[in-house]
C-alpha cells in the first residue's frame, strides 16, 4: 500500500502533535466544566434540590464528554506509543490515582439519587468533588512536570526505566500548574452553572466564577513567570531527520536556560496563545458580571484552550523532555507511529470527527435550556 | 526481569479485566433488548412495551455506569502496567482502540444521555433511533476491541522494524480481517446477547413466581426467549474455537484446551471429560468420543491436530531460529546511521526474523538469548504450554453451560410460543437460579481465550514475562489492593442497587405512561 505516501511524514507528524493539542482541549473544554460543577457541587448547591439541579445540568452530557478522555488516550497510544508507554508507566500512581476519581464519578452519578438518605447522598457529593478536583489537578500538575522534564531513560532494547517517584511529581512549580488547571476548570464550570441554572444557584456560580477567573489569570501569569525565571528548556543539538524512524535514541538533546521561550522568540505571532490566555478568563469575567451566560462559557472555553495552547507552542517539538537522559526525550520527529499508521489514523479521525461533532451538538439542541426543580421532578426517575 | 512483578502486573491485569467484563457483556446484550422492546411500542404504539423499554432501562443505566467507570482503567493500563508492550505493538494495537472510541463508544456514551433525558423531548422515532444507535454504539465498540485482542491472538500484518526495535502496521486490511478477530467478535457479542436474554428472563420469572407485573415481564419473556434461544445457538456453533485454527500459533491453545498431549490419528478424539495431569503428562480417567474432536478442529477426516508434545518440539526449533534472528539484529543494530549493513545479517533476520519473538522466552533464564544454554532453551520451549488443567476445565464449563443456555432458552420459547409461560412454576424457579450462570460461562471464556495465550501475550511475537513495565513491587502491591478495594465496595453497592430496582419493580414508571391521554395514543 502507498496510499499513506500521499501525505509526507513529516506533515503527518505535524497534524497529529495538533491533533492531540485539539483532544486535549476538547477534553478540558467539554469534560472540564463537568469537573469544575463537580468541584462547586458542595459550595453552589445548599440544599438537596439545589445540588440535584446542578447535577442534572451535566447529567445528560458527561458521559459523553468523558469520551473525549478515552479518545486522547486511545489516539496517543495509536499516535504516539512511546508518549503513552513512558508518561502512563512513570506517572503510575499519580494515574491510579485520576482512574481511582474518574471511577467515582461515573457511579456517583448514577447511584446518589438511588436512595433518600441524605448521608448516602452526602457521601457521593463528596466522591463527585473528588472526581472534579483530583483529576484537574493532577492534569495541571502533569503539566507542570512534563515542562520540567521527567527522569526517564531507555535500555538498549527500548525499555523504559522511570527514576523518580510520585512525591517528587508535587513540586511547587507543578503543583503551581495544577492551580492554574484546578481554577481554569472552576471558572469554566461556573459559567456551564450561569448558563444552565438560575436563582441560588447561579448566583452562586456567578461569584465563585468571578474568583476563579482572576485566579486563573493571576495563577497563569505567574506559572509564566516561574516558567521563564525558574525553569529550564530542552533544545535539540544534533540534526535531525523530520521524517526518519520513531526512535528517540537517534538524536541529541541538552538542558538550556530559556529554551522554552525560543520559540516565541522564533515566531512572534505564537504569542497570541498566552495573550489570550489572559485576556480570555477576563471577558469571561467581564461577561459573568454583565449576566452574559453564554458568551462567558465561550470565552472560558477560549481562555483554556489558549492555556494549553501555549504550552505546546512553548515546548514544540518536544513532547516529554526527559530531565535523566535529554537524548531521549520525545518529540514530534521521533516518538510516533509508523508512516502508515498515522495515516490510517488520519482517515479515521478525517471521517469521525465530524459526525461526532455533529451529533453531540444536536444532543446539546435537544437538551438546550435551564435545568430546575420542575425539570428534575418530570424526569421519572431518570434524572440523577 | 523480576517475575514477582511479571505475575502481580498479569494479577492486576486479570483483576480488572475480569471485573470490568462483567458488565460489558450484560451493555451489549440489554441494549440491544431494549432496542427490540422499543421498536415493538413505536410499531404498535402499546405503552407497556416503552414502560418495559424504561424499566429494563434504569437496569442498563446502573450497569452501563459500572462498564464506563472500569474501562478506563482498562485503557489506561495497557500505558501503565504494560509499558514496553505499548511500546513494542502500539503502532498496530493501538489504532483499533482509538477508533473504537471514535466509532462506537462516542456514540454510545454521547446518546446513552439522551436515552435517558430524551423521552419528553424527542418523538416517538426521535427516540427509537437514539436507542439504537446506543445499541449500534455498544456492539461496534465490542467489534474494534476484538480487532485489538485478535491480534493480540493472530498477530497479522505486521512486521518488525530493527530501527524502532518494534513492531509496525505492513497490511492494516489484514489486521480488520483477521479471521481470529471475526470469530471472536460473533462469539463475543453472541455471549453477551445471552448473558442478557438469560438476566431478562430469570427476573421476569422472578415477577411471575411472585404474580406481579405480569403482563410486562410476560412480554419480556418472549423477547428473551427467542431473542436468548437465537442468540445461544449463534454462540455455539459460531464459537471462536472455529478461529483458532486459522491461526498456527494458537494450536498449542487447542491442544491445552483438550489435554491432547500427543498428536493423535485423524480424526482425533475428544476428551469429554478427565483430569489433566500436567506432572506425569496425561489424562486420568479420560472419556473419550472417538472423531468428534478431528471434525471440530479441522473439519474433515483426515487432518491431523498436533499434540502438546509435537508443538513443544516445534517451539525448541523456533527457538533456534529466533536465536539466529536476534543475533541479525544485533549486527544490524550496531550499524550506525547511514552505514552498511552486513548482507548476510539483512538475509538472515529477513528468513528467521518471524521468530524473533521466541528468543524473548530466554529472557526469563538469560540476558543474552546467543548465551542460552540448550537445557534453557528446552526449560523455554516447555514454558509455550499454556497452564493445562484450568483451560481444560474452564472450557468444559463454557461448554456445558452454552448447552444448558440452548436448553433454557429453547424451553422458555416454546413455553411462550404456547402461551403457558406460567405453568410451570419449577421451570420459572429454573429460570430465577440461571440469572448468574452466563456470567460463570462469560468469565470461563475470557480465562480461555486469555490463559490460553501464555506466555505470549502477542501469540508467538512477544512473550508477557518482557512487556511488563518497570514498576516497584509494592507500587503494584497498593494499585491491586487499591482496585480490589474500590471495585469490590462498587460491586456491592451495584448488586444491592439492582435487586432493590428489581424489587421496586416498573411501578415507579407507571406515571409516565398516563402523561399521554389515550386519545393520542395509536391504535
Amino acid at each position: 500500500m502507498i496510499l499513506h505516501e500521499l501525505i509526507s511524514y513529516e506533515t503527518l507528524r505535524l497534524i497529529w502533535w495538533l491533533l492531540i493539542g485539539v483532544l486535549l482541549i476538547g477534553f478540558a473544554v467539554t469534560d472540564g466544566f463537568d469537573l469544575g460543577t463537580g468541584i462547586l457541587l458542595p459550595f453552589a448547591g445548599k440544599t438537596d434540590l439545589e445540588r440535584r439541579i446542578i447535577i442534572n445540568s451535566i447529567g445528560p452530557v458527561w458521559e459523553g464528554n468523558q469520551v473525549w478522555l478515552i479518545l486522547g488516550g486511545g489516539a496517543i497510544f495509536a499516535a504516539w506509543p512511546q508518549l503513552y508507554a513512558v508518561s502512563f508507566s512513570g506517572f503510575y500512581l499519580a494515574m491510579f490515582v485520576i482512574l481511582v476519581a474518574l471511577i467515582l464519578r461515573p457511579v456517583a452519578f448514577k447511584f446518589r439519587s438511588k436512595h433518600e438518605d441524605a448521608s448516602w447522598r452526602a457521601r457521593w457529593d463528596i466522591a463527585l468533588f473528588i472526581g472534579g478536583f483530583v483529576p484537574a489537578l493532577i492534569f495541571g500538575v502533569a503539566m507542570g512536570n512534563v515542562l520540567q522534564g521527567v527522569p526517564f531513560r531507555f535500555s538498549d532494547d527500548m525499555h523504559i526505566f522511570y527514576e523518580g517517584s510520585f512525591f517528587g511529581l508535587l513540586n511547587p512549580f507543578a503543583l503551581l500548574a495544577g492551580l492554574v488547571s484546578v481554577a481554569m476548570l472552576v471558572m469554566h464550570g461556573a459559567t456551564w452553572l450561569q448558563v444552565k441554572t438560575e436563582g441560588a444557584v447561579a448566583e452562586r456560580a456567578r461569584t465563585f466564577g468571578s474568583v476563579a477567573a482572576i485566579a486563573t489569570v493571576v495563577l497563569y501569569a505567574a506559572a509564566g513567570v516561574a516558567l521563564w525565571a525558574m525553569v529550564d528548556g530542552y533544545r535539540i543539538t544534533s540534526a535531525i531527520s523530520v521524517a526518519g524512524p520513531s526512535n528517540p535514541m537517534f538524536k541529541t538533546a541538552e538542558v538550556a536556560a530559556g529554551a522554552w521561550f525560543a520559540n516565541y522568540a522564533a515566531h512572534p505571532w505564537t504569542w497570541a496563545a498566552p495573550v489570550l490566555g489572559v485576556a480570555a478568563p477576563l471577558l469571561a469575567l467581564v461577561f459573568l458580571r454583565l449576566r452574559r451566560a453564554v458568551p462567558a462559557l465561550l470565552a472560558s472555553a477560549l481562555g483554556i484552550a489558549a492555556i494549553i495552547l501555549s504550552v505546546g507552542a512553548s515546548m514544540f517539538p518536544f513532547i516529554l523532555p526527559s530531565s535523566l537522559d535529554p537524548r531521549a526525550s520525545l518529540t514530534v520527529w521521533d516518538s510516533s507511529s509508523s508512516h502508515m499508521t498515522l495515516f490510517i489514523m488520519l482517515v479515521a479521525t478525517t471521517i469521525f470527527i465530524p459526525i461526532i461533532v455533529a451529533y453531540t451538538s444536536w444532543v446539546y439542541k435537544v437538551l438546550w435550556g435551564k435545568v430546575d426543580g420542575q425539570a428534575i421532578a418530570d424526569g421519572n426517575g431518570h434524572a440523577y | 526481569m523480576d517475575l514477582d512483578i511479571v505475575a502481580l502486573s498479569r494479577l492486576q491485569f486479570a483483576l480488572t479485566a475480569l471485573y470490568h467484563f462483567i458488565f460489558i457483556p450484560l451493555t451489549i446484550g440489554l441494549s440491544v433488548i431494549l432496542a427490540i422492546m422499543e421498536t415493538v411500542y413505536v410499531m404498535t404504539g402499546r405503552t407497556i412495551w416503552r414502560d418495559m423499554t424504561k424499566f429494563w432501562g434504569v437496569l442498563f443505566g446502573i450497569n452501563f455506569a459500572m462498564g464506563v467507570a472500569t474501562g478506563i482503567v482498562m485503557e489506561f493500563q495497557f500505558g501503565m502496567n504494560w509499558s514496553y508492550y505499548s511500546h513494542y505493538v502500539g503502532d498496530i494495537f493501538g489504532a483499533p482502540l482509538a477508533i473504537e472510541g471514535l466509532m462506537a463508544f462516542f456514540l454510545e456514551a454521547t446518546f446513552v444521555g439522551i436515552f435517558f433525558f430524551g423521552w419528553d423531548k424527542l418523538s416517538k422515532r426521535g427516540h427509537l433511533a437514539t436507542t439504537w444507535l446506543v445499541a449500534i454504539g455498544s456492539n461496534f465498540s465490542a467489534l474494534w476491541i476484538l480487532i485489538a485482542n485478535g491480534w493480540m491472538q493472530n498477530p497479522v500484518g505486521a512486521a518488525f522494524n530493527p530501527q524502532t526495535m518494534r513492531m509496525e502496521v505492513t497490511d492494516f486490511g489484514a489486521v480488520l480481517t483477521n479471521p481470529v478477530a471475526q470469530a471472536k467478535f460473533v462469539h463475543t457479542v453472541s455471549a453477551g446477547y445471552t448473558v442478557a436474554a438469560i438476566f431478562v428472563l430469570g427476573v421476569s420469572a422472578w415477577y411471575l413466581l411472585k404474580g406481579r407485573h405480569v403482563q410486562l415481564a410476560k412480554r419480556s419473556m418472549t423477547v428473551a426467549a427467542a431473542f436468548g434461544l437465537a442468540a445461544s445457538l449463534s454462540v455455539a456453533v459460531l464459537g471462536d474455537e472455529s478461529g483458532y485454527l486459522a491461526s498456527e500459533h494458537q494450536k498449542m491453545k487447542l491442544a491445552a484446551i483438550e489435554a491432547m498431549w500427543e498428536t493423535e490419528p485423524a480424526p482425533a478424539a475428544f476428551t469429554a471429560i478427565g483430569f489433566p495431569d500436567e506432572q506425569a503428562r496425561e489424562t486420568h480417567y479420560a472419556l473419550h468420543i472417538p472423531m468428534v474432536m478431528g471434525l471440530i478442529g479441522t473439519r474433515s477426516l483426515n487432518t491431523e491436530i498436533p499434540g502438546i508434545a509435537q508443538l513443544v518440539e516445534r517451539g525448541e526449533l523456533l527457538i533456534r531460529d529466533g536465536i539466529k534472528a536476534y543475533d541479525a539484529l544485533q549486527t544490524i543494530r550496531a550499524v550506525p546511521p547511514g552505514g552498511v549493513v552486513p548482507e548476510e545479517a539483512t538475509a538472515m533476520f529477513e528468513s528467521k526474523g518471524p521468530s524473533l519473538g521466541y528468543a524473548l522466552l530466554l529472557k526469563r533464564y538469560v540476558d543474552d538469548p546467543r548465551l542460552a544454554t540448550p537445557e534453557q532453551i528446552a526449560r523455554a520451549a516447555r514454558d509455550t504450554v499454556p497452564p493445562v488443567a484450568p483451560l481444560f476445565w474452564s472450557f468444559r464449563v463454557m461448554v456445558g453451560l452454552g448447552m444448558f443456555f440452548i436448553l433454557l432458552t429453547g424451553t422458555f420459547f416454546v413455553l411462550s410460543v404456547r402461551r403457558t409461560l406460567d405453568a410451570h412454576r419449577w421451570l420459572l424457579k429454573v429460570a430465577v437460579f440461571a440469572i448468574p450462570l452466563p456470567w460463570v460461562a462469560a468469565e470461563a471464556g475470557w480465562i480461555v481465550a486469555e490463559l490460553g495465550r501464555q506466555p505470549w501475550v502477542i501469540e508467538g511475537v512477544l512473550p508477557t514475562a518482557v512487556a511488563v513495565s518497570n514498576l516497584g513491587v509494592t507500587t503494584l502491591l497498593i494499585t491491586i489492593a487499591g482496585f480490589a478495594a474500590i471495585y469490590t465496595v462498587l460491586l456491592v453497592i451495584e448488586m444491592k442497587l439492582m435487586l432493590k430496582t428489581i424489587r421496586k419493580g416498573p411501578e415507579a414508571h407507571a406515571p409516565a405512561a398516563l402523561h399521554v391521554p389515550p386519545a393520542v395514543q395509536p391504535a
